[in-house]
């Protein structure tokens, strides 16, 4: 293989960065996850001219070298690690044109590393409308660099870039401002000690154990005489380091830049009148947050019948297609009804996806969280919380990982685990046949039926929940964080329908291959331990069952034999085994075995439901029918009546029943502490409040 | 008793005058809140916090507790 050229894209958030990468390497990339952490990993092949190709990783953004958070560390592990199979030949630094001065901090931060860099000015297009112009060769002597002016939108300048890139071997190595010059004796004597090195990666090693975390994977042995005396004695030379670089900014762009500020436009001002509106500005988002439930329910429910049809014809084709055996049952059974548990989610989950990047990309995002902040603090939340809050009713896992950029970990730790209360869309399926079962299809007064006012009472549950447990929490817990909270707020843009759509689909992509593994397998476990038994009852059902029920014949016979048969199989046996549990809540064994099986995924369970009462029908409604028929052993009354249907329909509110979510939360929280209390926490309210409704409705 | 960012009136510009680095991110100062330079207060939300500030050409929002760390001048 042809050598490829390494590539960093390092920048501040709200840059243009990933549309810079999107450019580049156009379809051609792969998101994965950096090893151990949940920070998300792109890359991509970018084609240079003569077969020469370039490798493009594209960095978390980062407002400085100096890390407060998981994501900003990967930038620093990487660019202190030569020996990292990643580490740039090439830094190309993407700063934003209109917020020049604050984006070129990191770019002289990268320089004095003395990695080769280009600078990339992003966002061209709209230096006519703010009235900026700049002397790029005057811009590139004072930094010691090369300029590539870009505007992704536009797709202009990325011709130049790629130039650059592949004759990164030309570009100046060295520093272009020295700011460490606040306390000479002291670096002098470190640079002594290492006179190879470059002194502000000695510097950077030295100061990220106290800033964030210490640096795993670096060859260097800095002496502890090095180290800073006091946390506060660091700052303020890290404070007089800034000044030093913002310094040089503000000389270079005096020289370099000038801006007519008649000629600007207050296009943000206007906007951010409305929007920050103290009472226009809820009015419109909750506008939004209507408009967005109002997709992901309505609209995205065409699709989801049509997904749903297409696999009940394909297990029908595969059933009459092949022929008949215990490995075709796997596959039609088992294999199909599991994939398509999965797919149906696609449409919500996209929908949702395309609305949330639609408001990040346009900046309007980091309104709702200045909009919200003040009354989720109430609640020991950030304004940061809105949109995992919001993400969580698509699904949870997604949303534990958007509480990355809450600053305060007690913030953030409240957030990840009130999240998974919010009305996820694997509970959907599981309220939409409950509803179905026991609650009138009838209207009140004209527009609204119950069964959509029981739905919609369900996600008002689900937020209650979330935002109440936070309440308690954050009375409960007693960590010290320090509680600070600085959003940017980015000008407005109109969101680039290339990057949204490639976002859309890397989330979907996702949710359906990382939760998709899980239900696939589980529906295969399932099959099987619904296929045996342990003893010859299992085998011999048959004969059983004719012996038993002379009267019966044909198809009824059938019926019988099967679910004798399902009684009788291992999972039936784990199924009486819980009875007793779940029986003072309303429950028979049959749906004791769709709650063991729901702690996989809550998804699971209809599919379950339907494997254990689709046996000898075919069709969707059957099942529904078969379930309003079903009698309780015991008590003689529908298994599916009010009290039973309320008291599921709380149980599967509250508990906790997603092993993706309980491993995403140990990823995030660093161990298997509060993944175990959530479940417990979770699970527990959930039984009482399901055994409290039951008894009182019954 | 000294005049803090949280004394600002929507609109009125300040210039930063001190900053006690102990109790401030240094996030907040990477992104400009440095002495000397001008702050102004364009919106807050209800119960005037967080506020929505241009500091140096950098539009950030902080909540009121941190910007009655910072002392500035009314200009």
């Amino acid at each position: 293989m042809a050598k490829q050229i390494k590539v960093s894209l390092i920048g501040n958030p709200n840059t243009g960065k990933t549309s810079v990468f999107n450019l580049l390497t156009g379809l051609n990339q792969q998101v994965g996850n950096y090893p151990g952490i949940t920070v998300e990993k792109k890359e991509g092949i970018c084609k240079l001219s003569r077969g020469v190709k370039a490798h493009i990783l594209d960095l978390p953004g980062t407002y400085s070298l100096n890390a407060s958070s998981l994501d900003e560390n990967v930038v620093i592990e990487l660019l202190l690690n030569k020996k990292d199979k990643d580490f740039p030949d090439v830094a190309v630094v993407v700063t934003d044109v209109e917020n020049l001065k604050r984006n070129l901090l990191l770019f002289t931060q990268i320089k004095d590393l003395e990695i080769p860099t280009i600078l990339v000015i992003n966002m061209a297009d709209r230096m006519q409308r703010r009235g900026i112009s700049l002397d790029i060769p005057r811009l590139e002597k004072e930094l010691n660099t090369k300029i590539a002016l870009v505007s992704a939108r536009k797709k202009q300048g990325i011709d130049e870039l790629k130039k650059m890139i592949e004759s990164y071997a030309s570009l100046p190595k060295s520093p272009c401002v020295d700011a460490l010059t606040f306390a000479p004796d002291y670096f002098e004597r470190l640079q002594q000690a290492f006179p190879n090195q470059s002194l502000y990666k000695l510097w950077l090693v030295i100061t990220q154990d106290v800033n964030f975390r210490k640096v795993d994977k670096q060859e260097l042995d800095i002496s502890p005489d090095f180290q800073i005396k006091s946390e506060s004695e660091l700052k303020r030379l890290q404070q007089k380091e800034t000044i030093k670089r913002y310094q040089f900014i503000n000389n270079v762009l005096k020289q370099g830049v000038t801006v007519d500020e008649k000629a600007a436009t207050g296009l943000r001002e206007r906007l951010d009148r409305i929007l920050t509106h103290k009472f226009w500005g809820y009015f419109i988002f909750f506008g939004i947050l209507l408009l967005i439930f109002q997709a992901i329910y309505d609209w995205s429910s065409y699709p989801m019948d049509l997904i749903d049809e297409a696999f009940a014809w394909l297990s029908e084709a595969t059933k009459s297609a092949l022929p008949a055996g215990p490995f075709v049952d796997l596959i039609t059974d088992g294999i199909i009804p599991g994939l398509g548990g999965i797919v149906i989610f696609i449409p919500q989950i996209a929908f949702l996806f395309l609305f949330i990047s639609i408001l990040e990309e346009s900046g309007y995002m980091s309104r709702v969280v200045f909009l919200m902040d003040r009354g989720m603090r109430k609640f020991g939340l950030s304004g940061k919380s809105v949109v995992p809050l919001v993400s969580g009713t698509a699904c949870a896992i997604p949303a534990v990982m958007a509480t990355r950029n809450i600053e305060s970990w007690k913030e953030r730790l409240i957030t990840i685990l009130v999240v998974p209360f919010t009305t996820c869309s694997a509970r959907l399926p599981v309220y939409l046949i409950i509803i179905a079962l026991v609650i009138p299809d009838e209207k009140v007064g004209w527009i609204f039926g119950y069964q959509s006012l029981t739905l919609m009472f369900l996600y008002f549950l689900g937020f209650g929940a979330a935002v109440g447990a936070a309440w308690i929490l954050n009375k409960v817990l007693k960590i010290k964080s320090k509680s600070y909270f600085v959003i940017e707020m980015p000008g407005y843009k109109v969101p680039l329908f290339k990057n949204v759509m490639i976002n859309v689909i890397e989330k979907t992509k996702a949710f359906v291959f990382g939760a998709g593994k899980i239900i696939l397998a589980i529906s295969i476990i399932l099959w099987v331990l619904a296929s045996f038994g342990p003893n010859d009852k299992f085998d011999q059902a048959e004969e059983i069952v004719t012996a038993t029920h002379s009267d019966l014949s044909g198809e009824e016979l059938e019926n019988e034999i099967v679910s004798y048969k399902l009684e009788h199989s291992f999972i039936g046996y784990a199924g009486k085994g819980i009875e007793p549990i779940v029986a003072p809540l309303g429950y028979d064994w049959k749906i004791g075995i769709g709650i063991i099986s729901s702690f996989a995924a809550r998804e699971v369970f209809v599919g379950t439901l339907a494997t254990i009462y689709s046996v000898g029908s075919d069709e969707e409604e059957t099942i529904k029918n078969r379930m309003a028929a079903e009698v309780h052993e015991k008590t003689g009354r529908p298994v599916f009546n009010f009290a039973s249907g309320i008291s599921l329909l709380l149980f599967y509110a509250f508990a906790m029943q997603c092993m993706s979510t309980l491993a995403i939360v140990k990823r995030e929280t660093n161990g298997w502490r509060w993944p175990t209390i959530q479940l417990f926490f979770m699970s527990g309210l959930a039984y009482v409040v399901a055994l409290i409704a039951y008894q009182i409705l019954k | 008793m000294k005049t803090t960012i949280a004394h600002l009136k929507k609109g009125q510009r300040a210039l930063i005058k001190e900053i006690p680095t102990d109790v401030i991110p240094l996030k907040l100062l990477e992104m400009g809140c440095l002495p000397g330079n001008e702050v102004q207060l364009l919106q807050t939300a209800p119960f005037s916090c967080p506020m929505y500030l241009n500091i140096n050409g950098s539009h950030l929002a902080i909540r009121r507790e941190v910007a009655a760390e910072i002392e500035v001048q009314i200009l």
